[in-house]
């Protein structure tokens, strides 16, 4: 026992900790599993470690040391590829399926939070080691907030409006409001829809809103996320009660229809509002106006 | 290059107008032709679509 080993075993243990915190399982269900969860705490642990000992290499002057931070980064892209591949394979059984741009979202979420990890244990073991241990504690906890904070992105009710609307027919025409849906031939299944459908409209706030929502990957997330909480009234072998998301092309609103076997308004607003905006599907259209308006002065 | 989408079959109650190019179901009356489309579409795994009164398609989606 040298004097680092303290502070490593600090290090260790509150960056495994600060994994913990982050990988919880909400009304999404992933991951529900053990085994999947043991995989994601081991590579905590690990990417734990390579941040500790970090710490004493800097004190010891063997900058060369720091290097290995590369090798982390390969690993930890592996968590990337790991989760995209399981998640792709899954969701071709899904009733209702996420789409590729949330499971990348998903897969980077895995492998920022390990870099987390690595920096919540580096400045943590750091300020143990030039301070004290309460030093030490409070740098962790800074850093579980700061991590806390970046792995928390947008949620779609700060972009979006949503307003409940009553599916209905026009003809065979299915409508959410004015905004078609598809068509529905058989008297019986128009019955069904309307007896367990529900219509939301989703008013996006302003320019970059209306083009976020428009993302397609973003729409499958909504209908996933809300069919996830609120269950789904299909099985496979009927496309007809697939749920869908149609936008108005004039004014950028984004209806979105629903066969849920809870029909709880209240509950899917909620929901659907806190349908994380994900990284792929944002898109700042007034960005570039005001690149341009300052690249010209 | 993929077809996403593809009509599987037509059924229709009047003999003026047979769509080509895919199977073509005949029904005597309104009833008879829904009960033909929602069989097909739970055999086929398409959608029911109305064209109009008289003739609906059953489309792989």
């Amino acid at each position: 026992m040298n004097e680092y080993t303290l502070p490593i075993v600090f290090g260790i243990a509150i960056g495994t900790l600060s994994r913990l915190f982050m990988l919880r399982t909400d009304y999404r269900q992933y991951p529900t599993y053990l085994h999947g969860k043991i995989i994601h705490v081991a590579l905590g642990f690990i990417a734990a470690g390579l941040g500790t000992v970090a710490g004493p290499a800097i004190m010891e002057e063997e900058f060369t040391a720091i290097t290995f931070l590369t090798l982390a980064a390969s690993q930890f892209r592996e968590v990337r590829n790991m989760e995209r591949n399981t998640l792709t394979e899954l969701d071709s059984y899904e009733l209702v399926s996420r789409g590729k741009t949330y499971i990348e979202g998903i897969a980077i979420a895995f492998e920022s939070r390990n870099y987390l990890v690595i920096f919540t244990s580096l400045v943590s073991t750091l300020a143990y080691l030039i301070f004290n241990i309460w030093a030490g504690i409070i740098a962790a906890i800074i850093a579980v907030l700061i991590s806390h904070k970046l792995m928390s992105g947008g949620k779609l009710k700060d972009i979006v409006e949503i307003e409940y609307m009553e599916p209905r027919f026009d003809g065979a025409g299915l409508y959410v409001d004015n905004i078609y849906i598809m068509n529905i031939g058989l008297p019986e299944r128009q019955k069904e829809v309307l007896r367990y459908g529900m219509g939301f409209i989703l008013k996006p706030k302003n320019m970059n809103a209306r083009s976020t929502i428009a993302n397609l990957g973003q729409r499958q997330a909504v209908l996933h996320d809300l069919s996830t909480a609120l269950g789904v009234y299909r099985d496979s072998g009927t496309p007809a009660l697939v749920p869908l998301a149609k936008r108005d092309l004039d004014d950028g609103r984004v209806g979105v229809f629903v066969l849920p076997q809870e029909r709880d308004i209240e509950r899917a607003i909620t929901v659907i509002g806190d349908v994380p905006t994900l990284e792929n599907a944002i898109r700042m259209p007034s960005e570039k106006n005001s690149n341009e308006g300052s690249g010209a002065q | 290059m993929m077809l996403e989408k593809f009509v599987l079959a037509a059924i229709t109650t009047n003999p003026k107008k047979i769509p080509s190019g895919t199977a073509v179901f005949h029904c005597d009356s309104k009833e008879e032709m829904e009960k033909v489309a929602a069989n097909l579409e739970a055999i086929l795994d398409g959608i029911a679509h109305a064209l109009t009164e008289e003739l609906y398609i059953i489309v792989k989606h």
